[in-house]
């Protein structure tokens, strides 16, 4: 019934991994050819790989545990997807229904394990609610606000003896779920008014326009008013990067001139963003002058943490398109935004060059410069996925997205070894494109198992890792913040990339030196059917600029090791 | 400012604790709680009395109304309503307190619904003010239990909570 439900839900793939209470399900699998498993080495990978999945594709991934370990293995996976708003399905046995509360062998409680980090979860209670039960789940994970739900399945309702009817259920309905779609449009009046006498005006935009799929009505938006757009990390992608009315990223290590933007801004047009305090940093200091437009499509998002001003709950699509009929309508000019203009691109021109420093000869490599050598390599189009340190921060600041859903990053909860389960988890859908990981070897070593599972199906993601031998984000803090005092955060005894990569049977380059940077590279993105790990020394000094100065205002930032704004 | 928040609730199991883990989660404070069924057997009740400024209760009943199981909320405190609260006391009543206990649950027009020789058990409803009035006026005669039901309310007039 199980695997029927998910043929017909138009499910190709899903990831998970074996055991006692999960055994039902895993022989209805395999006595069908639809749905097609992946088998993981490790629970977390799992929910990862569907997770980078559904970043790229906007559809749930689907993840399949056993009970007990199986389940709170991808605990952490759930976390990732729940804090990013991911669409996401997690199946997780549950030992038989009459040994549940018993601490029956491999048996956690894992719809109250993962009670504050799912959407929603369900526990099956009779076979015949199977249909049903999932039908809702799948409905509520990539509906309105995304997020992962839990269904747990006793093992006892998936008894191959026992048969019921079997309908796919077309439609669902839930009498207390009704996510919004059209704004309020005395409210969209209202913000219109706004932005047309706002006279230094920022678009702030997030992941909700890339899962809300309003990219297209967000740029309509941009060009017809000629305002700056500002996409927060989680929206990278959503506005062009390529066009001139994009300011990059605001936030801790954003650009200066989004930063400088914002903070100088006079409103903000907030399109599916939760003004997390990555990025407002204090506040209380924040935008001191900005009126706030915050469209969402869940209000607890709204007036969280900065005070709307004109808050907006519905869908980004509908409520952008709503503002640009209604501006189509409108006779009145808008304020003109030459002067704004101006302010912005001398902020530009400030920094324009001076970002960082790129290896003189015979010094180590700069981990930007190998991100821009990338972008080059790839035209710019390949799905970037990261781990989380430095290398993730320097990725987000050197390649530019100019799609939406290309850029895949565990952004609110910054969860190491992210990164290759959630490209393998792309590359497998999307076989004819580039995947490109940007990794540090401390993240790598999180989940390098997987490179196991990429070897028994055929996945060839490229990976490039920016090795600095430490953990180089803890490493800076300490040396702003601890002077220097570099508790735990290198790694002695790091692995021979080389030879571990080539005990899994796939291509390992190691690069030190610039000269040696552009050749590696050109041989590793020459196919994109096969797996090559690049292994680059980049210098462990070097730190991530800007950085803004914690509890300080958004525009009061480190600018390098000696500069400050 | 107090303010009291009922809702219906799925009857479902799991539904509860989705709406006491949010309270913790989120750091926000619950002083009362309150819930039993309806008249309709898939729907519970459930009333929560919370503190906050506006800012903290509109983020409670927002996140409130992003769970699943609630089917439909209302603070109560905007508007007229009616708040009735239950409490069972054990006080001491021995000699000349006896008497005492008798007339001050009097005049609080609570009930002595058990009696032994050394103890009376008083029965009161009221809003919390006059929960609080009444165990005041009895501590210093020796209360030995209390068990209150938290608060429970309705909205005054022709509105209703029902789906
Ligand atoms: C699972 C997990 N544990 C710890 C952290 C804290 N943390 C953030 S960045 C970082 C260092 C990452 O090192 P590496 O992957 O080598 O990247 P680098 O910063 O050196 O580029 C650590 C330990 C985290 N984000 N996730
Ligand atoms: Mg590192």
């Amino acid at each position: 019934m199980l695997a029927r439900f998910l043929k017909d839900e138009g499910v190709e793939y899903i990831y998970g991994y074996p055991g006692g209470a999960a055994l039902h399900i895993y022989d209805a699998l395999f006595r069908q050819d639809d749905v097609k498993h992946i088998l993981v080495r490790h629970e977390q990978a799992a929910t990862h790989m569907a997770d980078g999945y559904a970043r790229a594709s906007g559809k749930p991934g689907v993840v399949l545990v056993t009970s007990g370990p199986g389940a709170t293995n991808a605990v952490t996976g759930i976390a990732t997807a729940y804090m990013d708003s991911i669409p996401m399905v997690v199946l997780c046995g549950q030992v038989a229904s009459h040994l549940i509360g018993e601490d029956a062998f491999q048996e956690t409680d894992i719809v109250g394990v993962t009670r504050p980090i799912v959407k929603h979860s369900f526990s099956i209670r009779h076979p015949s609610d199977i249909p049903t039960v999932l039908k809702k789940a799948f409905y509520i994970a990539s509906s309105g606000r995304p997020g992962p739900v839990v269904v747990d399945i006793p093992k006892d309702m998936t008894a191959p003896t026992e048969r019921y009817e079997y309908v796919y259920p077309r439609k669902v309905k839930l009498r207390s779920y009704n996510p919004v779609s059209r704004g309020h449009t005395g409210q969209i009046r209202k913000a219109v008014e706004l932005i047309m006498s706002a006279r230094r005006p920022v678009i702030f935009a997030g992941g909700g326009v890339i899962t809300g799929r309003a990219s297209e009505a967000l740029t309509a938006l941009a060009h017809r008013l000629n305002l700056p757009v500002i996409t927060s990390l989680m929206g990278l992608g959503a506005f062009p990067q390529n066009d001139p009315q994009s300011l990059g990223w605001p936030g801790m290590h954003g650009s200066y001139e989004s930063n400088m933007a914002m903070h100088n801004s006079d409103l903000v047009l907030g399109v599916g963003v939760r003004f997390d305090d990555r990025v407002t940093n204090n506040v209380t200091r924040f935008c001191p002058d900005a009126r706030i437009v915050h469209i969402d499509v869940d209000p607890s998002s709204i007036s969280k943490t900065v005070q709307a001003d004109v808050p907006i709950v519905g869908a980004a699509d509908n409520v952008l398109n709503e503002m640009l009929n209604q501006i189509g309508q409108r006779t009145e000019a808008q304020e003109p935004l030459d002067e704004w203009w101006e302010t912005i691109n001398a902020w530009r021109d400030e920094r324009r060059g001076k970002l960082y420093e790129p290896a003189a000869a015979g010094e180590p490599l700069k981990p930007q410069q190998v991100v821009e050598a990338v972008h080059r390599v790839t035209h710019g189009d390949a799905y970037v996925v990261t781990d989380v340190g430095q290398h993730q921060m320097f990725a987000a600041q050197y390649y530019k997205f100019n799609q939406p859903n290309r850029w895949i990053s565990s952004s609110g909860l910054g969860t190491m070894g992210f990164g290759l389960p959630a490209a393998m988890g792309i590359k497998l859908n999307y076989p004819d494109e580039h995947v490109v990981l940007f990794t540090g070897e401390g993240s790598f070593q999180m989940m390098m198992q997987e490179l196991s599972t990429c070897k028994q199906f055929g996945i060839p993601v490229k990976i490039v890792n920016l090795n600095n031998a430490s953990l180089g984000m803890v490493r800076q803090w300490q040396d702003l913040n601890y002077k220097s005092r570099h508790a735990h955060s290198y790694m002695e005894s790091l692995p021979d990339f080389e030879k571990l990569i080539e005990a899994y049977g796939f291509k390992a380059i190691t690069v030190r030196t610039a000269e040696e940077l552009e050749p590696a590279l050109e041989e590793a993105f020459r196919s994109r059917d096969e797996l090559v790990f690049l292994d680059i020394h980049v210098d462990p000094r070097e730190h991530v600029y800007p950085m803004q100065v914690p509890q300080g205002a958004m525009c009061d930032m480190l600018l390098s090791k000696t500069e400050r704004t | 400012m107090r303010h009291i928040i009922s809702m219906l609730l799925e009857n479902e199991p799991g539904a509860l604790s989705r709406v006491i883990g949010l309270f913790s989660q989120r750091n926000f404070n619950i002083e009362t709680l309150n819930v039993a069924p309806t008249d309709d057997p898939t729907l519970s009740r459930l009333t929560v009395t919370t503190n906050g400024d506006e800012r903290i209760i509109e983020q409670i009943t927002k996140h409130l109304n992003r769970l699943i199981d609630v089917v439909k909320l209302v603070d109560l405190t905007e508007g007229a309503h009616i708040e009735r609260e239950l409490m069972l006391v054990k006080v001491k009543a021995q000699g000349s307190a006896r008497d005492e206990v008798k007339r001050t649950a009097d005049i609080f027009r609570a009930q002595i619904v058990d009696v032994t020789p050394s103890v009376y058990t008083v029965q009161i409803t009221g809003d919390a003010n006059k929960m609080d009035a009444f165990l005041q006026a009895v501590t210093p005669l020796g209360v030995l239990e209390v068990a209150r039901t938290g608060v429970s309310g309705i909205a005054r007039g022709d509105k209703v909570l029902s789906i």
